[in-house]
């Protein structure tokens, strides 16, 4: 079961309280844009084994959306922090390093 | 290899069983290959065995990381149906319930399918709608379903009860020619017959690379050394992902956890498949008395074969509600499978950006019931280029919007 710590009111409840909502950081890519482009916003993701950066909404409390930075393969969770933000904090990625040095993830390492 | 058979039993009960075989060779991996199938489950062993039964292509390995039929094809609530909503789903699907039919004939390998008919409970108004349309869809399709209506399912089920407060059952989508069948024989019955025509299924063996030339593939680097090959099949399930990085391409695929528990043996009590989609719970009774039972997939990305424990406090919660006797049954085992799920809930059987390598994947939670059929249209695609089965479900459907959309059509949990 994973403890998550919503950024938004500082709560840290379990996942129950949590919905997941798939990949963070995904660039939108809308009209006029290429069918490659639409296809890898819509469809294409990392699913990696290892460091995953993604969307949760704190549904049984705030509401708000956050990001939080998770592993795949032992579900420890790294951190939390704001969905305002187009790339991870640098000491969510220091914390990342730490544990899983030459992690990357999509652009980000 | 020896044939199973009643004659088979009596010989070897006159000689206190010593003459049995093993029912698949363990080679070591020659250099080179026709063919080599990635992932010794159910959808690769059928891959492989229906390239030599059809196509005559039996310089082929098979070559797994763990162990036969470890993966999904070990951990499924072994429910097979084909009344899926659009038309590619219902030929693969259909296809596939039929080859189970004959298999155990086919194998010479008791698979022990059991067509013993499958319900999809109706406990909403919006899935009375939807799974009336499935059976007006599968009608015109050749899929023998039909809609029932609460006093049919009753008398079909009579441990159900009908007039839950939260979830009554309005009703329910009946295939009588769906069932169940043994999970690890269909595995251990592929692997005997690959085996005997001559493939090597090689276990304990992971692949590290997947070596390309000019854009073709030419062989595969694992952990027993270099194999060389003309063709690769991907048929990896949750790990589709991590083996097509390892080919520089990517797949629209996310990969989750799905549950599974059983409870302590009892008397049988029920001797139909129940499928309840809304509260994301499937039950069935094992030979051995057991209540087998399916629940829903954690929503996030996870490959540790093991899933939340709130999902499964959820599925038996409210299958209590329409199966009142259950609440009094000890769990005796819980697991989990990683499935790869889809964006339109449908599977990828296709070629890829890498000449040579064919992928089969996405099955997500609804895999066993297709293993034949897999294993059939892969085979065809793999020896001929394309499949009338498969045409519909290449990965390119992602960026053309061509989607076999079961997600909205109900036909699939989620």
């Amino acid at each position: 079961m994973l403890i998550l710590n919503c950024p938004c009111c500082g709560i840290t409840a379990e996942e129950t309280e949590f919905h997941a909502g798939g990949e963070a950081h995904l660039k939108r890519f809308g009209p006029e844009s290429s069918n490659e482009d639409f296809e890898n916003y819509l469809f294409m993701r990392q699913n990696p084994k290892g460091v995953h950066l993604e969307r949760w909404r704190h549904n049984n409390g705030c509401g708000k959306w956050f990001h939080a930075a998770r592993c795949t393969m032992t579900l420890e969770v790294f951190g939390t922090y704001s969905a305002q933000t187009y790339e991870p904090p640098k000491e969510i990625c220091d914390i990342i390093s730490a544990k899983r040095p030459g992690w990357s993830w999509g652009a980000f390492s | 290899m020896k044939r199973y058979s009643a004659f088979a039993i009596a010989r070897e009960a006159a000689r206190y069983h010593s003459g049995w075989e093993r029912a698949w060779r363990a080679p070591e991996p020659k250099a080179k290959y026709d063919v080599i199938i990635i992932g010794a489950g159910g959808h690769g062993l059928a891959t492989a065995y229906y390239l030599g039964k059809n196509f005559g292509i039996t310089n082929v390995a098979i070559i797994e990381k763990g162990w036969l039929g470890g993966g999904n094809t070990g951990r499924n609530t072994t429910i097979i149906r084909s009344n899926y909503l659009q038309d590619p789903s219902a030929a693969i699907y259909e296809k596939s319930r039929s080859l189970y039919e004959t298999m155990s004939q086919d194998l010479n390998y008791n698979v022990m399918f059991s067509p013993r008919g499958v319900i999809m409970l109706a406990q909403t108004h919006h899935e009375v709608r939807g799974y009336q349309r499935t059976a007006h869809a599968n009608a015109l399709q050749g899929v023998p379903t039909e809609w029932i209506n609460p006093r049919r399912v009753k008398e079909l089920c009579p441990i159900i009860n009908l007039e839950g407060p939260r979830y009554p059952v309005l009703g329910g989508l009946w295939q009588a020619r769906g069932g169940t069948a043994r999970h690890d024989a269909v595995a251990w019955g592929y692997a005997r017959a690959c085996s005997d025509m001559g493939m090597d299924v090689i276990q304990q063996c992971e692949v590290t690379n997947i070596r390309r030339e000019a854009g073709k593939v030419v062989g595969v680097d694992t952990t027993k050394g270099a194999i060389d090959c003309d063709k690769l099949g991907i048929v990896v399930a949750g790990h589709s992902g991590d083996l097509a990085n390892m080919a520089g391409f990517r797949l629209p695929l996310e990969s989750v956890a799905l549950q599974a528990l059983v409870s302590e043996p009892i008397k049988p009590a029920m001797d139909v498949v129940i499928m309840a989609n809304t509260v994301h719970g499937y039950l069935s009774q094992s030979d051995k008395g057991e209540m087998v039972i399916g629940g829903g997939t954690d929503g996030y990305n996870n490959y540790t074969q093991r899933g939340s424990f709130h999902h499964v406090e959820e599925t038996v919660r409210a299958l209590n509600e329409t199966f009142p006797m259950l609440s009094r049954l000890k769990m005796l085992r819980q697991w989990g499978g990683i499935v790869d799920v889809t964006g339109d809930r449908s599977p990828i059987l296709s070629k890829t950006p890498v000449d040579g390598v064919f992928i089969n994947c996405g099955w997500g939670t609804g895999g066993f019931k297709a293993i034949p059929g897999s294993g059939w249209a892969m085979a065809e695609l793999m020896a001929k280029g394309h499949s009338p089965l498969t045409d519909e479900f290449g990965m390119e459907r992602f960026i053309e919007g061509r989607f076999i959309d079961e997600s909205v059509a109900a036909g699939v949990a989620h």
